[in-house]
């Protein structure tokens, strides 16, 4: 294989030359058809593994979907097509998960859109220290998820914690409300400083010129700021709430280590792993897989939907 | 950039080392608290108090006394670094095509490492799951690692391919015209050129590997491949009486500390990374 693929190369080497004379088009197409095959073979590796990993087990996963397959009963599996879709969707269990999900995802990138821009800002600014800012920002969002998380678990458990102590010693992680204000603490301390950073390269891109000019016309900081510096950077603001929106939907690390889903605080996926790693429930597991799979598209497809030119991935999406 | 309508007054300048202040104390407060928590001995662990009244090693030597801790630890560096080179080395030929070459499916890969970045993790915990099992991959090494490199390239491939079109294509056309083929001309040339890139990608892989939760716990049964996030969930404390707090954190300071080293050395070059590949997508 390498032996043809040296072959064909070596006569690229003088395409480039050939290509500047007029209608040499079988040179050109060879050039070409290198230049093709070299572009297949250098992602082969990554697209194969991207597919094999994927592929097949998002196709299997809706076979597995459509069948009653609980790995306690083995026996009993069969196909039953849809009857699992009907299951999780009349099951209040599920939709408490759901809003749990999206109360948590829609609280917490809200929150950490305005810190994150707070933050930006700083980090953009300042005057004195940035490197230890942006040094010690970094942490948060490097730190391992469990890690952080157990930190906060700790400090709200009674007697161990100092925020327990200092609230009066009351177990919030064990109520409901009381303890989905933990997770979306938790979850906005690791990942404003996220939300900061993608903002932050947004905020390069204002014209310091412009905010000068501005000032000199008498416009206030805020006018500035919502007047020519949001406006400028709303592409890399509708990137970082792509981003953040879909990670914050899939909330899983924090939810284990703090409530582990007790007291109807589970989010979809944290159902999801019970039916299946605990519950052994691979119809039930998949169904509900396939239908976060779903939302997760409709997410992503709306925001694509409603500010196109700003999806990641688009070539002019820093631009406009 | 010594900010907008105005000099650097001291007043602006204490005023900034306050926001500072801030910043650093919101960043290191849980971090702080988790090192303070694994100094503290067994009899002050539940005291509530912010500073151990008690120093003691006692923590850490329990845990790299326990093969619990150690071989998830020996997993953990072990399928972080693996997951990593490959991710890397695979991202960096896919970059590369994708920063420099033309050829028909291009779109189509970024589209499909789109899609992937995207994707919800735990919708492909069931199958993998099932299909694991009947492979004899689960609770195996290659068992994570393969995962782990799939949801690695998309970040990859992105930060890489960011990095790749600020090379000048100059040199890479000079070298051709000396008459290196297009692939001398990537392992001669533009490779030393893109190292830089190469290993900021490289640290933010690792990142992601040694940080992931879902797939170790969902993928693994026994010692043989949990990771330390995962032994973690599962510490008990040698007796039935014993409060476990001790032993996590412990083991919680000792995987952050690789996290703070690179932070502490690296920190221009993941925020370039970061952002590079987000911003120009």
């Amino acid at each position: 294989m390498s032996h043809a693929t040296t072959e064909d190369t070596a006569t690229t080497g003088t395409a480039p030359e050939k290509s500047v004379a007029p209608k040499k088009k079988a040179a050109l197409s060879e050039g070409k058809r290198a230049e093709r095959k070299l572009g297949w073979l250098l992602c082969a590796p990554a697209a194969l593994t991207m597919i094999a990993v994927t592929g097949w087990p998002i196709l299997y996963s809706l076979l597995l979907s459509m069948q009653r397959f609980d790995l306690k009963f083995p026996d009993r599996t069969e196909w039953i097509w849809f009857d699992n879709y009907v299951t999780v969707l009349s099951n209040p269990y599920w939709w408490n998960a759901v809003w749990v999900t999206v109360l948590l995802t829609v609280v917490t990138v809200a929150v950490e859109l305005v810190l994150g821009m707070a933050l930006a800002l700083i980090m953009h600014r300042a005057l004195v220290g940035r490197g230890i800012v942006r040094t010690t920002t970094l942490i948060p969002y490097g730190i391992v998820t469990v890690v952080a998380a157990f930190s906060w678990r700790f400090a709200w458990t009674p007697g161990t914690g100092y925020l327990a102590e200092a609230l009066g010693g009351e177990p919030v992680l064990t109520e409901k409300i009381p303890a989905l204000l933990v997770v979306g603490l938790a979850e906005i301390w690791k990942t404003t400083p996220f939300m900061a950073l993608l903002l932050m390269a947004g905020l390069a891109l204002v014209p310091d010129d412009l905010l000068k000019a501005a000032a000199m016309d008498g416009a206030s900081g805020w006018q500035r700021f919502i007047k020519i510096t949001v406006p400028i950077m709303k592409p890399a603001i509708l990137v970082a709430l792509l981003f953040r929106t879909l990670d914050a939907f899939r909330i899983f690390d924090n939810l284990f280590v703090l409530t582990a889903g007790s007291q109807g605080t589970s989010s979809v996926s944290m159902l999801t792993y019970n039916n299946l790693i605990k519950g052994l429930n691979l119809g039930i597991g998949s169904t509900m897989s396939v239908l976060i799979f779903i939302m997760v598209a409709v997410i992503a497809f709306v925001f694509i939907k409603l500010f196109g030119t700003a999806a990641p991935g688009s070539d002019d999406g820093g631009k406009r | 950039m010594a900010g907008i309508g105005g000099a650097e007054t001291t007043g602006k300048r204490v005023g900034w080392g306050l926001l500072n202040a801030v910043v650093v104390i919101y960043a290191l407060f849980p971090v702080l608290w988790i090192v303070s928590l694994s100094f503290k001995s067994s009899k002050t662990l539940a005291d509530g108090n912010f500073i151990p009244r008690e120093w003691s090693f006692e923590n850490y030597q329990n845990i790299f006394s326990t093969t619990e801790f150690t071989r998830a630890l020996i997993n953990s560096i072990g399928i972080a670094l693996i997951a990593t080179a490959i991710a890397v080395v695979f991202g960096t030929m896919a970059a590369y095509a994708i920063a420099r070459l033309d050829f028909p499916g291009k779109n189509l890969l970024v589209g499909v490492s789109l899609l992937i970045a995207m994707f919800p993790q735990v919708s492909l915990v069931s199958p993998l799951f099932e299909i694991e099992r009947s492979l004899g991959l689960f609770d195996t090494w290659p068992g994570l690692i393969l995962p782990y490199i799939t949801f690695a390239l998309p970040l990859a491939i992105y930060t890489l391919s960011a990095f790749f079109r600020e090379i000048p294509w100059e040199l890479e056309k000079a070298a051709k015209m000396d008459g290196a083929t297009p692939g001398q001309a990537f392992r001669r040339v533009i490779a030393p050129l893109a190292a830089p890139g190469v290993f900021t990608t490289a640290i933010l892989v690792f990142i992601f590997c040694w940080n992931d939760f879902l797939f170790a716990i969902s993928l693994t049964s026994t010692e043989q491949s949990r990771t330390v996030p995962v032994a973690l969930s599962f510490f008990t404390g040698s007796s039935q009486f014993e409060d476990p707090a001790g032993s996590i954190a412990a083991a919680a300071v000792v995987i952050t500390i690789p996290i703070i080293l690179f932070v502490l050395f690296f920190q221009r070059r993941i925020v370039a990374g970061l952002t590079s590949g987000a911003v120009k997508g």
